[in-house]
């Protein structure tokens, strides 16, 4: 059995010109131990589908599937009340901008404690020596200090270090990530990789990581989902897919990386790839 | 070609910060002593972190900032804003393109205006000259006729980074400082703007200075590659020499640091992840 198993997902969402279909019929599944790459451009649906898991999107979004299953449990059929219970404790997320997702009014220590408060209801004591034990995880110095720092005393790779403590703190099944480095430095972005694929190994959770950038993939997954316009354009376990690329699109924006550039201009991805979605698709 | 465009000799910027009734303020010094020179026709690459003063280089490279000490010379002439101002002359040779094209157009203005602009401010052109100039310059940047009445949030990021670089090519400068104009942009994308870039430089003759914290996009576009940490020019060179033979530690650290997507690497990782 698949640790997340989601079958044929479609997310529609109702606009003033007809429903617009975000995400059309994708299928994918992650298992325990596992780190899965969802790579696509911006308005691929990649950040939709998986916001759709978490139960996050607006309630002007039409989320249907054959199939969402959480560690045997249908999200769907859930009630509201049921699947809080899932989401934050055993499914995990952390979101792109560090800085803007956590809360400018309260003090880290506050809101790494909200979360072990809500769900796992350890008494004060516990949850500031557990809060600690987490800032000193993530690889944050001088964590009782720290504790009461507000976030925009923080830098950036600092608030997206306690973003993963707070998503760890409840030690999720799964953690997905959406884009958790787009908005730091090169060597900020290697330490949190690093940070996260310890996390990863020493936890044996599985891991859901929403990008768009090849090189991160390349450093990070087990297996590759492909994404494109909202549909699954191909999907391979991450060797394969950098040695030998099935689909057009695929072939197409591993091309568009400047450090496989041959001559003195960049293949782009309409040169290559003509928005020929079906045509594409391997044999 | 060695005819020089733009030469910095030993540029410092300070910026005094606080410093009140009760306080003395704090210096903090974003560009310290930094050299360099670029010839007609290529690209200099300013690669660093955030905080590193790469931008505030740019700022004194536009001569929106002066320097604090050294000199600055386009052309061969020595740029002395605080004493002389600003000519529109020089004004003409050096533009900008920023990075985040969705903060760096005004909403309420037609792009056909946006490209206008930079004419109606720095020349006497009648109306109806910059009305096809504009134009002109929107077809050359891989936009349509079509375009040109329309408002900034009718384009894409791409789109947007296209009309910022035809408003900056508006004035025929020789020196385009681009500030991280990538950075926010899919990889599909990139390559596109990447490839006008290309194409431009080579119809104009343009020379470049490219601000980027990306090394693959700095290894494919740049001739010369300075590395800045903490306000220094920890290493400057050529492209080549640069990416072989690295100097400085912490160039070796961004190197190290930047993701490899080839198939040895991922190889080796997978081998380490299983043992």
């Amino acid at each position: 059995m698949h640790l997340l198993e989601i079958e044929n997902l479609v997310v529609e969402f109702e606009t003033a010109a007809g429903p617009f279909r975000a995400v059309d019929g994708v299928s994918l599944h992650v298992d325990e131990g596992e780190v899965l790459a969802i790579v696509g451009e911006s308005g691929s649906g990649k950040s939709v589908s998986m916001l759709a898991v978490m139960g996050l999107l607006p309630w002007t979004a039409k989320v249907t599937a054959d199939t969402m299953r959480f560690a045997g449990r249908d999200l769907l059929s859930l009630s509201a009340g049921q699947r809080r219970k899932i989401i934050g404790k055993d499914i995990a997320m952390i979101f792109q901008e560090p800085v803007a997702s956590l809360n400018p009014c309260f003090t880290v220590g506050f809101q790494i404690e909200e979360v072990l408060r809500v769900h796992m209801g350890l008494d004060g004591k516990a949850r500031r020596a557990r809060a600690i034990e987490l800032l000193n995880d993530v690889g944050i110095p001088d964590p009782e200090q720290r504790l009461g720092a507000f976030p925009h005393q923080m830098s950036g790779g600092q608030c997206q270090r306690v973003m993963i403590a707070i998503a760890i703190a409840c030690n999720p099944k799964l953690l997905i990530a959406d884009e958790p480095t787009t908005a730091l430095d090169v060597t900020i972005q290697k330490q949190i990789l690093d940070l996260l694929m310890n996390l990863q190994a020493e936890t044996g959770m599985g891991m859901i990581m929403i990008t768009h950038n090849m090189g991160v993939v390349a450093e990070t997954a087990d297996r590759v989902v492909v994404q494109y316009k909202g549909r699954k354009m191909e999907e391979a376990d991450v060797l394969s897919l950098f040695e030998a690329p099935r689909h057009n699109y695929t072939k197409a924006l591993l091309a568009a990386l400047p450090d496989r550039a041959t001559g003195d201009r960049l293949p782009t991805i309409s040169s290559i790839f003509n928005e020929d979605i079906d045509g594409g698709a391997p044999a | 070609m060695s005819e020089i465009v733009l030469e910095g000799r030993n540029l410092v910027r300070d910026y005094h910060i606080g410093g009140g009734l009760f306080s003395s303020g704090r210096v903090i010094h974003a560009v310290k002593d930094v050299s360099f020179k670029v010839e007609k026709g290529k690209t200099l690459a300013i690669v660093g972190e955030s905080g590193c003063g790469k931008s505030t280089l740019a700022r004194i490279i536009t001569m929106i900032d002066a320097p604090t000490a050294g000199e600055l010379l386009i052309d061969g002439d020595k740029v002395d804003l605080v004493k002389d101002g600003l000519t529109p002359e020089m004004r003409r040779k050096v533009q900008i393109v920023f990075q985040n094209p969705y903060g760096s157009l005004n909403p309420r203005q037609k792009i056909g205006d946006v490209l206008g602009e930079p004419l109606l401010v720095n020349t006497a052109m009648p109306t109806a000259e910059r009305r096809d100039r504009a134009m002109q310059m929107l077809l050359k940047v891989g936009l349509g006729p079509e375009h040109f009445s329309r408002y900034p949030h009718m384009f894409s990021g791409g789109q947007r980074q296209r009309i910022a670089i035809a408003r900056a090519l508006m004035l025929n400068p020789r020196l385009l400082v681009l500030d991280e104009p990538v950075s926010a942009l899919d990889l599909s994308v990139q390559a596109q703007v990447l490839n006008l870039l290309a194409d431009l430089q080579d119809e104009f003759d343009l020379t470049y200075v490219f601000i980027s914290h990306d090394l693959s996009v700095v290894r494919y576009i740049a001739d010369d590659v300075m590395v800045m940490y903490f306000g220094e020019a920890v290493e400057y060179g050529g492209r080549d020499r640069v990416f072989s033979d690295p100097q400085h530690d912490y160039t070796k650290t961004l190197f190290a640091a930047t993701p490899r997507a080839d198939v040895e690497s991922i190889r080796a990782r997978l081998a380490r992840r299983a043992a």
